[in-house]
């Protein structure tokens, strides 16, 4: 196990290096990458020598070594729209965007896991074949569209939540979260089932095809045979196998949740680092564009290794075979 | 007992009267599907539409002459100053929306068609190169393709459109790049496959060149799985245009595809002009809802072991 | 007849499939005493496993009972109500599976699995539970049963599963197990170790078994009487002994004929020519009839009723290969 984890750290670690590498040589062809360190109201002769000050006039390589060591040190440049720290920027918005990412994740399942699981269990009934339309629908919806739909809905027509904004936010352990206050719950609900739909679809798709080849197992007739009721055959032997593969898929997927919420963030104006990432792609605060790259890249690589863990923990098989290897 | 009155036991298909060439079993079995006919005739409708835009349109919304700001933000329905109905309503400056969202299907389809062309010849040329070159080649390309499929492509085209900036082509670049790796790692696939049948070995022992046994042998054989990729992808640049240019970060305001004219009516929308966002937004969802059905009948009918 | 545990009465189980009805099981009857044990012989596709889950009420859409009756203990299960058939599961009848890979949840540790086979119905403590369970993996051969019930399925071998099975099979003491081909799957050696302690099982507890099985081996070894399926239906049925010593069907005398020890070292394998026919497009008249060897013109026209003979044995032909019936 031990043996197990220390590979993956070091897989991890390499993709982190290797998205380093493809950032800082990505900036420095796409532009100067002095723009990334001096403000746009200097002039020519400011920006020179803050070049070489910065040692931008030094060969690529070395300014890559200078690169690396700053950004071990958690060091990726200034925004120079804010003046602050890059990272500690990103890292303020985090907290927001991961409450969001956990709420959609969280309705996801609610969602989509019971749907999916009735659409497997009655593939031939009427409301199943309606889910499945409406899971086909939901992947082909485009976020921002179905963002927009949300807000007419029920913040324009029906006048039932909130359409912009964070709500009334309590600290827990240093941690700004809206999850606490009734107000906050209905400034997350609507951006949160946003950014949830296409997750919701991708749950009921998984859950209806585990539930589908679970009840032709043998192990499900047998469970039958032994005089269990409905409810424990689907909530514990139909349920504990389609877990496995929905936890892994929802796991990865959270970072596509990360990076979608930036659509979500800019349409339901919430102050996380997807709409900061937005903000600073029009006002070319590249600092702050490579640190979100950075910081989304680490989240990436911690999911998957949490991932994998967490599967392991599920199935007894892989932990058997991961010991023994 | 005579074996001739022996009732058949099993059942053999009847023979085809006439011969059927590949492509019109192809036709058949695909428009045994409803509703897969109901999107491809939608889709096919949508392209006429736009291709016939500068027609049928009512007004050009790129004429500023023809565009009366006396007309802003009229409900669907209501008359224009040059005295033609707007049956979907107008914009916040007075465009007549019909004609806004039959000029936006033009670009929007052409940003899809087209971002899905250069990909696909892309993505095809280095998938094909992988499977033949084999070796050190393959792994460093498909190292590249998995770590670019592991990327969200949201978050890609937005870093890539950050740094290349507004346009078509800028935005066109963007989505080639987004889509590339997922032709390559099918191609590479099918290649592989094919690589290894006996029809390959044969052309290379007559003596054919490379580029003429991948070309004229290898390539064919591939195209099935490519065109199904090819249908699921070009829905997904459309809607992937669409969300930049609503985050105003893709199309500019003169090149309006139908993401831009779903932004500028966003501000509209909470003081109750719903249709300047909602009527384009419905086009765009005809779009890649019929691409999509298509698609998925294409994937049934071409690919029977892929079913499910 | 008041000792009969099961009763099954021109049972019919048909699946409603797109490509037609396939009537799997067409008007079976038979009957099972008091640990007696049943061997319910017939190729793949015979119905003899759609017969054991007719039983079990386990047949599901597009499959359906549609005639017959099957009685447990007196008590009509045909109609019975999902949640009523729930309480006779596992207690009035239990069922072991052909493969013991495939029988055990794969993600439950074998403690859970067991405890919910007896907590579904009997009201005990979880301890109590806990406690039955270790006894039963004892009493079939299971070593260190209480170390053993916190395993996973996956860490058992396939003939110690299946022993897994038999003792969930046998908590609640049911009058009547049915066996579809429990160990067909395994190796030879636990084959036979596994059919002798079901037997000594049975006979300490007075269980009567619905062996389900293609080979005849194991029912001449196992089984007190024997009853052939062919198509949906039972064409022989009778003492084993008798039976697979004078067959009277020519299709228990094929089956017979094609065992490897009935012919001489180094002679060609017998076997029935053709192919179990679609039950989709059964041919009128005797199923059988296009492979029989003795079929008459009245075979193909005429489906054959089945003619007793004495000593309890039926035979559902028009020409049986010796004697002569009485008329049923």
């Amino acid at each position: 196990m031990a043996a197990f984890i220390l590979r993956r750290l070091a897989q991890a670690l390499f993709v982190i290096g290797a998205m380093l590498v493809i950032v800082f040589f990505g900036v420095n062809v796409v532009g100067d990458p002095i723009y990334m360190l001096v403000s746009p109201e200097m002039n020519q002769e400011q920006i020179a020598e803050t070049a070489r000050s910065l040692g931008l006039d030094r060969p690529i390589w070395e300014q890559f070594l200078i690169f690396l060591r700053n950004a071990v040190q958690g060091d990726l440049g200034r925004s120079f729209v804010h003046g602050e720290s890059a990272i500690k920027l990103i890292l303020s918005r985090m907290p927001a965007t991961l409450e969001l990412a956990l709420v959609a994740l969280f309705m996801a399942i609610v969602i989509g896991l019971p749907l999916g699981l009735y659409a497997g269990l009655k593939p031939e009934s009427k409301a199943s074949r309606a889910i499945m339309a409406i899971s086909i629908l939901g992947f082909s919806l485009p976020t921002f569209w179905v963002g927009l739909m949300l807000i007419l809905a029920f913040a324009v027509g029906l006048g039932w939540l909130p359409a912009t904004g964070r709500g009334e936010t309590v600290s827990v352990l240093g941690i700004e979260t809206s999850l606490l206050t009734v107000d906050g719950w209905q400034h997350v609900a609507l951006p949160a089932l946003n950014l949830a739909l296409l997750k919701i679809s991708l749950v009921i798709r998984l859950a209806r095809a585990g539930a589908r080849e679970a009840a032709l197992m043998d192990y499900v007739k047998f469970a039958r045979a032994k005089g269990l009721s409905q409810s424990r055959i689907i909530g514990v032997h139909i349920l504990k196998n389609i877990m496995i593969p929905i936890v892994t898929v929802l796991g990865l997927e959270f970072g596509s949740l990360v990076a979608f919420s930036v659509v979500t963030e800019t349409i339901f104006a919430w102050p996380g680092m997807g709409r900061l990432l937005l903000e600073a792609i029009t006002r070319l605060d590249r600092p702050v564009i490579v640190a979100y790259v950075m910081v989304v890249v680490v989240l990436f690589v911690t999911i998957n290794l949490l991932v994998d863990l967490v599967y392991s923990a599920l199935d007894p098989r892989v932990r058997l075979t991961e010991a023994s290897t | 007992m005579s074996e001739t009155s022996l009732p058949p036991v099993t059942t053999t298909p009847a023979a085809p009267t006439r011969e059927e060439t590949p492509l019109r079993r192809f036709a058949r079995s695909f428009i045994e599907d409803r509703v897969a006919l109901l999107g491809l005739l939608v889709f096919a409708t949508i392209v006429l539409l736009a291709l016939a835009a500068p027609l049928i349109a009512p007004q050009n919304p790129y004429d500023l002459a023809a565009v009366d700001v006396m007309d802003s933000r009229q409900p669907p329905g209501a008359v224009a100053g040059e005295g033609f109905t707007m049956w979907l309503g107008s914009d916040g400056v007075g465009r007549d929306l019909l004609s806004g969202i039959l000029y936006g299907l033009r670009i929007s389809l052409m940003v899809g068609a087209f971002s899905g062309l250069i990909a696909a010849t892309v993505g095809m040329t280095v998938g094909l190169i992988a499977a033949y070159a084999g070796g050190k080649v393959e792994t460093v390309i498909m190292r590249l393709v998995d770590l670019q499929l592991s990327l969200p492509s949201v978050l890609v085209a937005l870093i890539l459109v950050a740094a290349l900036g507004k346009g078509v082509d800028k935005i066109i670049i963007a989505l080639v790049i987004v889509q590339w790796a997922y032709y390559a790692r099918t191609v590479r696939g099918s290649a592989l496959v094919e690589r290894r049948k006996e029809y390959v070995e044969a052309a290379q022992s007559l003596g054919l060149s490379h580029a003429r046994t991948v070309f004229r042998h290898i390539l064919p054989n591939c195209l099935a799985p490519v065109i199904v990729i090819a249908t699921v992808q070009t829905a997904h640049a459309i809607s992937l245009e669409a969300t930049l240019s609503f985050l105003g970060v893709g199309l500019p305001q003169t090149e309006p595809s139908l993401g831009v004219l779903i932004a500028n009516g966003f501000q509209y929308m909470i003081s109750g002009s719903y249709w300047i966002s909602v009527f384009p937004g419905l086009a765009l969802l005809m779009t890649i809802v019929s691409i999509n059905l298509v698609g998925d009948r294409l994937r049934d009918v071409l690919n029977p072991r892929l079913e499910k | 007849m008041s000792d009969h545990v099961l009763q099954v009465s021109d049972l019919k189980t048909h699946f409603f499939t797109r490509a037609g009805t396939v009537k799997s099981v067409d008007g079976v009857s038979f009957h099972v005493s008091r640990g007696e044990v049943l061997g319910l012989v017939g190729e793949s596709g015979s119905g003899k496993s759609v017969t054991g889950f007719s039983i079990m009420g386990l047949i599901d859409p597009p499959g359906r009972i549609v005639e017959g009756s099957i009685k447990l203990n007196g008590k009509e299960l045909v109609g019975l109500g999902e949640g009523e058939f729930r309480k006779v599961r596992g207690r009035e009848v239990a069922m072991i599976f052909q493969d013991p890979m495939m029988t055990l949840n794969p993600v439950l540790r074998i403690d859970t699995q067991m405890i919910e086979a007896v907590t579904a119905h009997d009201k005990v403590s979880h301890k109590a539970a806990r406690a039955r369970a270790r006894d039963a993996l004892a009493k079939v051969g299971i070593p260190s049963p209480e170390e053993r019930l916190k395993a996973y399925p996956h860490q058992f071998s396939g003939g110690m599963r299946q022993r897994v099975a038999i003792a969930i099979a046998l908590l609640h003491r049911p009058p009547l197990i049915i066996c579809d081909e429990p160990t067909t799957a395994l190796d030879v050696t636990i084959q036979s170790q596994i059919l002798a302690e079901m037997q000594s099982l049975c006979a300490e507890t007075g269980t009567a078994l619905v062996w389900i099985t293609h080979d005849l081996g194991v029912v001449a070894g196992l089984a007190d009487r024997i009853a052939v399926m062919y198509a949906g239906r039972i064409v022989e049925a009778g003492a084993v002994d008798p039976v697979l010593d004078t067959p009277l069907h020519p299709y228990t005398a094929g089956l017979l004929g094609s065992l490897p020890s009935e012919g001489e070292p180094g002679e060609m394998l017998r076997q029935i020519r053709g192919s179990t026919p679609s039950l989709a497009r059964l041919p009128q008249g005797c199923a059988f009839a296009p492979r029989c060897d003795y079929a008459q013109a009245d075979c193909l026209t005429i489906a054959p009723a089945t003619t007793a003979f004495p000593g309890e044995r039926g035979v559902r032909c028009h020409h049986p290969l010796s004697g002569t019936g009485v008329a049923a």
